[in-house]
């Protein structure tokens, strides 16, 4: 990684971690809401990265291991049980109970058939979701937060803030582990070559399946934290739409480039939040319509910055992308 | 006589009515240079997918080194030590030439369940990698893109990538393939030092090459093994002559 490269993602966790005092200067606490959300999706975008980018493992169902991360939280917390020590743990099990069955089935498939196939499943569970009455349905229901008692409270909002940005730069610094190891240059060489990782002796589909399910707790720890952030819990966390958030979010930072994601997920929600309200100050009425001004930005990116918004920093060495 | 390192038995792969390899029988012995030739369209690369495990045989038999593979995948036949080379050259592109060899090693040095420590950092990978590459003669070239290495220099890299197996038998699919006179001669030099310490089957259209190296040839046509037999002895074939290698081809090889 070059020095720039470095110094962007120190500046990037700084500001994060400068963000609550800040808000609390200006009085804006939205803002500290708004930034957790961009890190909480940072980490769906990031572990989606592990297999996207690296695995080339095109999932379009990733928001399954969202939705069922957030589901740990919220029927525990139905039955009363806020205790975060289980949730957290559940969440993580989960999530990757879930990706092993649906990558040991999808990953047989590979092409248009992985993406549709990813995507059915996903929308497989959605509906499931929505047919659970007794968790509120289509309607969701409310969450609490989770308890970690005598370690730290969440019900403050800055300590759950600080959680999730601690989460971020672990998946982060686990990613960077994880893509530079042993596995990681097998799934890296599957994506790369699979017929040839075959002939000099890799049985690539249990690397893949792996990754597959550690990308899917990672998500799952994601869904755990927007449970906790939102106190809510809806079915459309596992919408197909929301899978394919997260997938722009990692296109737009930069596939395969570990920390681009999480520069697509700041400037996916960024400019979900700012595009209506400026559209809302030309003309009333307009906002509601922002994806129409959305696309252009998506078809603009996709243009000149091939590589991602991370692709746009100048770099002299290749292996980081 | 030793045990051959490789016994075929009555192969058949056909798509749909065709018959792409009808019946073969094939053996390889300790040490043995056995080349395949014969026309376009004659099986030859439909022969090598089934023996390193890419394809599976509609019938018959293959047995390596005193283990009958038929069934196994090809990651379980590398692990017994089957290697092979690709005619259409088969690297990772993204990856330097020596994270490629390192690469073949990793897959040889247990399982890749690792997921803390750098691989390309790790002495145990890249230290053979690297003496192997000096081997070669592509020392120099160990940390460029494979992508950006010269077509002949791929080829290298794709045969360092299959020796890096540790193989017991070596497929090599027109190593050859797409190579200018000098670069053809390099690797004819190099597969030349590998005889005796590696069986090999070859797969070839340059008859230089072939007749060059070859301790026994099997000639393939339509799918049959019309032939097998010493260079001579090929040459001097007038099945083969026929089917094959035309008179001027024939007389001056």
């Amino acid at each position: 990684m070059t020095r720039l490269k470095l110094a962007v993602i120190i500046v990037a966790f700084v500001a994060l971690a400068l963000v609550p005092p800040v808000a609390h200067l200006i009085d804006e606490p939205y803002y500290l809401s708004l930034f957790a959300r961009i890190m909480v999706f940072a980490i769906a975008a990031v572990s989606l990265d592990l297999i996207l980018g690296y695995g080339g493992m095109i999932s379009f169902g990733h928001a399954a291991y969202l939705g069922t991360g957030a589901y740990a939280v919220a029927v525990f917390s139905f039955y009363g049980i806020d205790n975060g020590w289980l949730q957290l743990p559940m969440a993580i099990i989960a999530s990757a109970l879930v990706a092993l069955v649906i990558g040991a089935i999808c990953l047989r498939t590979s092409g248009i058939y992985f993406i549709m196939i990813t995507l059915a499943f996903t929308q497989m569970l959605y509906f499931l979701g929505i047919s659970l009455e007794v968790y509120g349905g289509d309607d969701g229901m409310d969450a609490n937060r989770s308890e970690f008692v005598s370690w730290f409270d969440l019900t403050e909002d800055i300590n759950l803030y600080y959680l999730i940005l601690a989460f971020l730069i672990l998946s982060v610094y686990i990613g960077y582990r994880l893509i530079n190891s042993r596995f990681g240059m097998v799934i890296r060489g599957s994506k790369s070559n699979d017929l040839r990782m075959q002939a000099i002796g890799f049985p690539t589909f249990r690397y893949k399946l792996m990754g597959f399910v550690i990308a899917g707790a990672m998500c799952g720890v994601a869904g755990f934290l927007l449970a906790n952030l939102t106190e809510f819990l809806t079915p459309e966390y596992m919408h197909w739409f929301r899978s394919g958030e997260i997938m722009i979010m990692t296109l737009m930072g930069g596939m395969g480039t570990l920390f681009g994601p999480m520069f697509g997920a700041a400037a996916f929600i960024l400019l979900e939040e700012w595009i209506p309200e400026l559209l809302e100050l030309i003309h009333q009425g307009w906002g509601e319509h922002w994806w129409v001004a959305f696309g252009p930005v998506l078809v603009i990116l996709v243009l000149f910055a091939k590589r991602g918004l991370w692709g746009l920093i100048p770099d002299r060495s290749r292996n980081d992308g | 006589m030793a045990d051959p390192i490789l016994k075929v038995e009555g192969l058949i792969k056909h798509f749909g009515g065709v018959y792409a390899v009808d019946n073969v029988d094939f053996e390889i012995l300790p040490g043995e240079i056995h080349a395949v030739i014969g026309p376009n369209g004659a099986g030859k690369t439909t022969f090598v997918a089934q023996i390193s495990g890419l394809l599976a045989p509609d019938a018959g038999r293959i047995v390596f080194d005193g283990h009958d593979v038929t069934a196994l995948s090809a990651p379980q036949r590398s692990q017994l030590g089957l290697a092979r080379s690709f005619q259409i050259t088969s690297i990772f592109r993204n990856f330097t030439a020596i994270e490629n060899v390192a690469l073949s090693i990793q897959a040889h040095a247990g399982h890749s369940f690792r997921f803390w420590r750098p691989a390309m950092s790790d002495p145990e990978l890249i230290g053979p990698a690297r003496k192997l590459l000096d081997e070669i003669g592509l020392g120099a070239r160990a940390d460029i893109l494979a992508s950006n290495l010269a077509h002949g220099e791929q080829r290298q890299l794709e045969i360092a990538m299959a020796l890096a197996t540790g193989p017991k038998l070596l497929l090599l699919d027109e190593p050859t393939a797409g190579m200018g006179p000098e670069d053809s001669e390099r690797i004819r030099v190099f597969l030349a030092g590998l005889k005796g310490t590696y069986s090999m089957l070859l797969i070839e259209h340059d008859m230089d090459t072939v007749f060059a190296l070859a301790d026994r040839i099997t000639v393939l046509v339509y799918g049959k093994a019309i032939a097998t037999g010493t260079p001579g002895e090929i040459r001097g074939n007038d099945a083969v002559r026929a089917a094959y290698l035309g008179e001027d081809e024939a007389v001056g090889a």
